[in-house]
């Protein structure tokens, strides 16, 4: 790809998207923007950096989708789960129990494993959130990805990738090659496009806990501060918020402290001690 | 240092398995059918057992059955890694004292991500 080519599409996703796309990762850009023009029948990035440059709305879409598309797999990480399981909701279940709901977010879910991996731990704890009611709400920018979410469909590979084989077994069932998450835990999930740049104030509410891993590190600084200065206003005030384990907010917003002894959770600097 | 036993009629696969394992600091020991693999477990046990399902003159559930019958048979942690991928095969591995499952195709991801749900592994932070 031309430098000038590789200049524009990266500024014009860094303003739709906040991605900040370095030189390094031009590869990226060609392995993941390829695709798009086949699909389109044009014959290579020159044709669709040309109609990218003409503004097709519907193209600098499916760009900007593509480009900000990340893997994901079912309880990635591990720990970020232990603590949902162990710490976070057993917290809720005291401090909310006169008004039995626990509000979720995950704000960057992409094909729907980290809203379904916690489904399947309330599930598992579904005893104890009799009568309870919990809202998961999944959001992400891409309107394609949404769609691979809400269908719970996963290849063998990607359900391989952290699904515990008893968990398997017990929430999914089998179609012809791919493997399909329960309907059940697919209606505790709600799917919605919502772009964290500039959607973030429309009426989501707020929430107990928020999930928004792996997202920060595409943004540049600003972005991360501004990005989080909005997740802390739709934060109750003794929630909490899960970042990746490359992210923080240190000297990025003074919105948010960590939460000592628990890497990756962070709370509203406001808050009162944890209750965590 | 843990050792993994791995049973498998081809010696590709066994080779590949071996190459990632030795990688994720097992010692590993080798077996071409369950027989074979029993006969190894009476002489010493492994802390693992990576195992195929479809081999000749003894398949890995047989193995399975038999290796849990053995003094200090329920000890090692035994993982399926098989072209079965269905959930009635699942579920029998399952009841017959397995650990976990890999359907293959697998890669090192795959055999990482599931020895450290297992416990034969610890998760990097």
């Amino acid at each position: 790809m031309k430098p000038e080519d590789f200049d524009f599409v990266a500024k014009l996703l860094k303003e739709r998207s906040g991605l900040v796309l370095s030189k390094d990762k031009s590869y990226l850009l060609e392995s993941r923007l390829m695709p798009v023009a086949r699909r389109r029948g044009m014959k290579g990035l020159d044709e669709l950096v040309a109609a990218v440059r003409r503004m097709d709305a519907a193209l600098v879409k499916d760009v900007t989708e593509a480009m900000t598309t990340n893997e994901s797999f079912f309880f990635r990480d591990g720990k970020p789960f232990d603590q949902f399981r162990e710490q976070v909701i057993p917290g809720l279940l005291q401090s909310r129990k006169d008004k039995r709901a626990i509000r979720i977010w995950c704000a960057a879910c992409s094909s729907g494993q980290e809203p379904y991996s916690l489904a399947i731990i309330l599930k598992e704890m579904e005893a104890k959130l009799a009568g309870w009611r919990i809202d998961i709400i999944a959001t992400d920018l891409s309107t394609e990805i949404l769609e691979k979410a809400k269908a719970g469909l996963y290849s063998q590979f990607e359900v391989q990738r952290g699904m515990p084989i008893q968990l398997l077994v017990k929430y999914f069932q089998k179609k012809d090659e791919m493997w399909q998450i329960d309907p059940r835990l697919r209606a505790m999930v709600q799917f919605r496009p919502l772009n964290l740049l500039t959607d973030i104030r429309s009426p989501l509410g707020t929430f107990d806990v928020v999930y928004c891993r792996n997202v920060l590190i595409y943004f540049d600084q600003d972005t991360k501060g501004r990005v989080l200065a909005d997740i802390a206003k739709l934060l109750t005030p003794d929630g909490c918020l899960f970042l990746g384990g490359a992210e923080t907010v240190l000297g990025i917003s003074d919105k948010f402290k960590p939460i000592v002894g628990q890497r990756g959770m962070y709370q509203l600097t406001s808050a009162t001690p944890a209750k965590v | 240092m843990n050792t993994c036993l791995i049973v498998d009629d081809s010696k590709v696969i066994r080779m590949v398995a071996r190459k990632i394992l030795q990688e994720l600091g097992f010692n590993t020991a080798e077996a071409e059918d369950g027989a074979k693999a029993l006969e190894y477990c009476k002489g010493a046990l492994p802390e693992a057992v990576l195992l195929d399902w479809n081999m000749p003159v003894m398949n890995g559930i047989e193995f399975l059955i038999e290796l849990r019958k053995l003094p200090g048979g329920d000890k090692p942690v035994v993982v399926f890694c098989t072209t079965e991928n269905d959930i009635q095969h699942i579920q029998q591995a399952i009841a017959a004292g397995a650990s976990e499952y890999i359907m293959k195709p697998f890669d090192g991801e795959i055999i990482q991500a599931k020895f450290e749900q297992v416990g034969l592994l610890v998760a990097k932070e």
